[in-house]
């Protein structure tokens, strides 16, 4: 085992080391939070213990930083007291007269403070959401500050509140575009599915956020500055909520990874299969514009895919279910549907697993006459074959010979497209630097 | 409701009684009742909602933001009328007299926080802009009088039904004093509603409770995956009993025996959640050892011996990554350690064992005492006590031993009923069970 020891540790979602689009994005950003910090100075800083209170508020929220299931990050607080900041209207009976520059440049002197103590104990600094985050403001910023004066939407509350809602809306759309093209980038997936996917996700944070972006305004406005810190907390529920939900689904994932791991340990199947089959059908999923609640799906049935084994006697000889007859291969496949139904997996996890020993075409003779396995299924399929046959061995030739052996096969056996998807996945792994 | 002794149909009558005369004597001049009507549908929505049991049975009450809301907006009266609108809650579940008590004790509620916030010198009305730091006192003490109040009516009714000692099934009690906290930071979102309105009317009462229903949100989420991770440890546990069907059984119930340890000497709650997964997962290691080598008959080769030595770490091996307390992996690690230092895979001594492992030990080795081996039957309780005595301060840590023993004489003990063997099936039984200390297992060469 030792030697999977650095196999297991690393992510399912093995990201691409970031590409130049994403550089780009954050050095456009870096430049536009400098300028507006020039520009601010040169101008005077408006209000100084109002840009004083927000930039610590963001660097707060900014500290919470919040992981999301799916390898994401939001920090719900800091992009909320950034909003409001943005949608100022007045603090007490002062009327808020800042720029749009000086919301970037608090804006980001907050975030920078608050990644500080996050760099300090090592984490990443995660520009990418920090910078697509402050775009978002910026966005805000930049089309209500010149309206924070006017005179009909300081009289009556209703016009403020639906130009408020309408922006915070265009902000979440934005850092939401932004999230997802970095996501396309990083994960190699399609533009369309990601977009939706976290449209998904961030929906129900985003309508907190946006809600307390604007009870942060009227509180200010009712009750002055110090009223703000304590608007926060609604959203601090909400983050508390979110974090143990993440918690949860870390955990589980972790212990469905462990109940892939009984079949290693128990000498059923390779160590390091269930995993490898995992981050592959993972990459295949995608490649193929499979949406997120099912690449979740996918992933569970592929970590347990062989679990049926274990109610096998006698281990099957290396554990490679594509070397036994199709009737076990389908005991196996059953077996393992049954283990997940009680486990209380989802149903179609265990649909999944069960269909995983189908061959695309269908017995001879059948073709047409039933639906097919999903496409989940058949992704497990041809990734499991291919790990068995080529195991933890990192030959690329190897690989490409089993690829084409698959090939061969497919359109009885494997679904030629998964086949095909799966070739370019090897092949670009192995013209990338391990 | 199911059946209720007369004293609880007395004390039930009674709460709506007190809360009608409330609602019919008091004066109502002065209220708004376009605020109030606004209030009442909003607690209305808020009680109407299913409501998310977080784990540890604290219910999710956003109600109490709107009642309270209701204390400072339209006084006390005001606030008992929004209060007896629960009873229209449209929710499946209760009966008509649950509806009926349950907008009686709200109103009556509600009534005792809007006195104590005009006692505490609150002003009734929309507050002026600049009223927020003299709002706060009164607030929180009249926030105070409605949860005590709440719960204490509440508790009324259970300690009628469920007799004097009023204990939750957990054994938790139900008059726990944390519970009302989480409660008691809802209604602080009362006095945000109430601050605001001056300001954007009702939306106030949107815009703060937004952020609390998606946390509700996030909250039935998370329940729900909670639910799957158990039933996947249970599959984990169950795993390991498909390789032996005598021991089927065996995990859920030293989990039990490990919490009725745990509970009998006081451990923190969170630390007995804890244990109960460790029991539940002890023998997972076994996975890592070979069939044959748990089901041979004769004396083990040093090999053999050496393979269920290993189990432990084999157990940790799987489980490790799972976000566990670190306490549960090295109870599973070591729960085969002996006091005297000649158990394994360590040789640990005495209190170098870890607690959890000296726990699981106890209720490993009575379990498997009272259940039926393929070699021999279940033993009684009384001959396991025995057993367990005899081996105490050598194999047992004898302050476990004393907390099973009188866990069980105080709650009993399920003894599993005897296995049947599967019809048709040959298949082969052990002859030993590495848990049993009445029959150490045999290795060739020794002895």
């Amino acid at each position: 085992m030792k030697g999977n020891q650095d196999r297991h540790a690393r992510p399912a979602h093995t990201r691409r080391p970031d590409g130049p689009g994403l550089r780009l994005l954050a050095v456009a950003v870096g430049i536009l939070v400098v300028a507006s910090l020039v520009q601010t100075i040169v101008a005077g800083v408006v209000a100084i213990r109002f840009a004083v209170a927000f930039s610590a508020l963001i660097a707060l929220g900014e500290l919470l930083r919040l992981n999301l299931p799916g390898d994401r990050e939001a920090a719900p607080i800091g992009t909320a007291c950034a909003l409001a900041y943005a949608l100022l209207i007045r603090v007490g009976p002062v009327p808020a007269r800042h720029s749009a520059f000086q919301v970037v440049a608090v804006t980001g002197l907050g975030m920078i403070l608050g990644a500080l103590p996050h760099l300090a104990v090592g984490r990443p600094a995660r520009l990418a959401g920090m910078s697509s985050r402050l775009l978002a403001v910026a966005c805000v910023a930049l089309i209500f500050r010149p309206l924070a004066g006017m005179s009909g939407l300081v009289r009556h509350w209703w016009v403020a509140l639906a130009a408020m809602a309408l922006l915070v809306t265009v902000a979440w759309l934005v850092d939401v575009f932004l999230s997802a093209c970095i996501r396309v980038a990083s994960l190699r997936a399609r533009f369309w599915v990601t977009f939706t996917d976290e449209l998904h996700v961030q929906g129900p944070l985003g309508v907190a956020v946006g809600a307390s972006a604007m009870l942060i305004v009227f509180a200010a406005e009712a009750m002055g500055l110090l009223a703000v810190a304590v608007f926060i907390a609604p959203l601090l529920v909400t983050q508390v909520a979110f974090r143990r939900y993440a918690g949860i689904r870390a955990t589980y994932l972790q212990t469905v990874r462990a109940l892939a791991r009984v079949t290693e340990i128990g000498g059923y199947v390779e160590a390091g299969h269930a995993d490898r089959v995992s981050r592959l059908a993972v990459a295949v999923g995608r490649e193929l514009g499979v949406a997120e609640p099912e690449l979740l799906e996918l992933q569970y049935a592929a970590l347990i895919h062989d679990i049926g084994q274990l109610s096998l006697h006698d281990p099957i000889p290396g554990g490679a279910t594509v070397l036994v007859s199709l009737e076990d291969q389908r005991r196996i496949a059953a077996l393992g549907a049954e283990v997940i139904q009680q486990a209380d997996i989802q149903d179609s996890v265990a649909e999944i697993v069960r269909r995983q020993s189908d061959s695309y075409g269908g017995p001879a003779g059948s073709r047409g006459q039933q639906p097919g396995p999903p496409l989940s299924s058949r992704i497990i399929r041809a990734v499991n074959a291919f790990d068995d046959l080529v195991g933890s061995s990192a030959d690329a030739g190897r690989a490409a010979e089993v690829i084409d052996r698959l090939r061969l096969d497919a359109s009885a056996e494997y679904d030629p497209d998964v086949v095909g998807a799966l070739g370019r996945i090897v092949a670009r792994r192995s013209t990338l630097p391990a | 409701m199911g059946r209720l002794s007369r004293a609880t149909w007395l004390y039930i009558g009674t709460v709506i009684a007190a809360a009608a005369v409330v609602l019919a004597v008091s004066p109502y001049q002065g209220i708004s009742w376009s605020h109030l009507a606004v209030l009442a549908v909003l607690f209305l929505v808020c009680e109407s909602l299913p409501t998310a049991i977080m784990p540890r049975r604290v219910a999710w009450s956003p109600g109490y933001a709107a009642t309270l809301a209701s204390v400072v907006l339209v006084g006390p009266a005001g606030a008992a009328l929004v209060g007896a609108v629960s009873a229209f809650a449209l929710r499946r579940g209760p009966s008509v007299p649950q509806r009926m008590f349950n907008g009686a004790m709200y109103a009556l509620s509600a009534y005792c926080a809007g006195q104590v916030f005009l006692a505490l010198g609150g002003h009734v009305g929309v507050p002026a802009g600049n009223s927020f730091a003299q709002l706060i006192g009164p607030f929180m003490g009249a926030a105070a009088a409605h949860v005590i109040a709440n719960y204490g009516l509440v508790a009324g009714v259970l300690w009628l039904t469920n007799g004097p000692s009023p204990s939750a099934p957990g054994g938790r009690s139900v008059l726990d004093l944390r519970l009302p906290l989480p409660d008691l930071g809802y209604a602080v979102f009362g006095l945000l509603i109430a601050a605001l309105w001056r300001v954007v009317g009702p939306f106030a009462a949107i815009l703060v409770l937004i952020p609390l229903f998606v946390a509700r949100w996030a909250i039935a989420q998370f329940a729900d995956q909670q639910r799957a991770y158990e039933a996947t440890l249970r599959v984990l546990c169950q795993a390991v009993e498909t390789k032996d069907f005598y021991t089927r059984g065996h995990s859920e119930r030293v989990s039990r025996g490990s919490v009725m340890i745990a509970r009998a000497i006081g451990m923190h709650p969170e630390r007995v959640e804890a244990i109960r997964y460790a029991g539940m997962l002890h023998d997972v290691g076994k996975l890592g050892v070979p069939t044959k080598v748990l089901q041979k008959t004769g004396k083990l080769t040093e090999e053999e011996y050496a393979a269920i030595q290993l189990h432990p770490m084999r157990g940790l091996e799987i489980i490790r990554e799972i976000g566990f307390l670190d306490e549960a992996l090295a109870g599973i690690m070591h729960h085969h350690e002996r006091i005297d230092g000649r158990g394994y895979p360590m040789g640990l001594a005495g209190d170098e064992i870890p607690e959890f492992a000296r726990v699981l030990a106890v209720a490993d080795a009575f379990d498997c005492m009272t259940s039926t081996r393929s070699y021999r039957g279940a033993r009684s309780v009384a001959e396991a006590i025995a057993e367990l005595h005899r081996c105490s301060g050598a194999q047992f840590d004898p302050a476990f031993v004393d907390a099973l023993v009188a866990a069980v004489e105080r709650e009993g003990w399920q003894t599993p009923e005897a296995p049947v063997r599967p019809a048709g099936e040959p298949v082969e039984a052990a002859a030993h069970d590495h848990d049993d200390p009445t029959v150490p297992l045999r290795v060739i060469g020794t002895r």
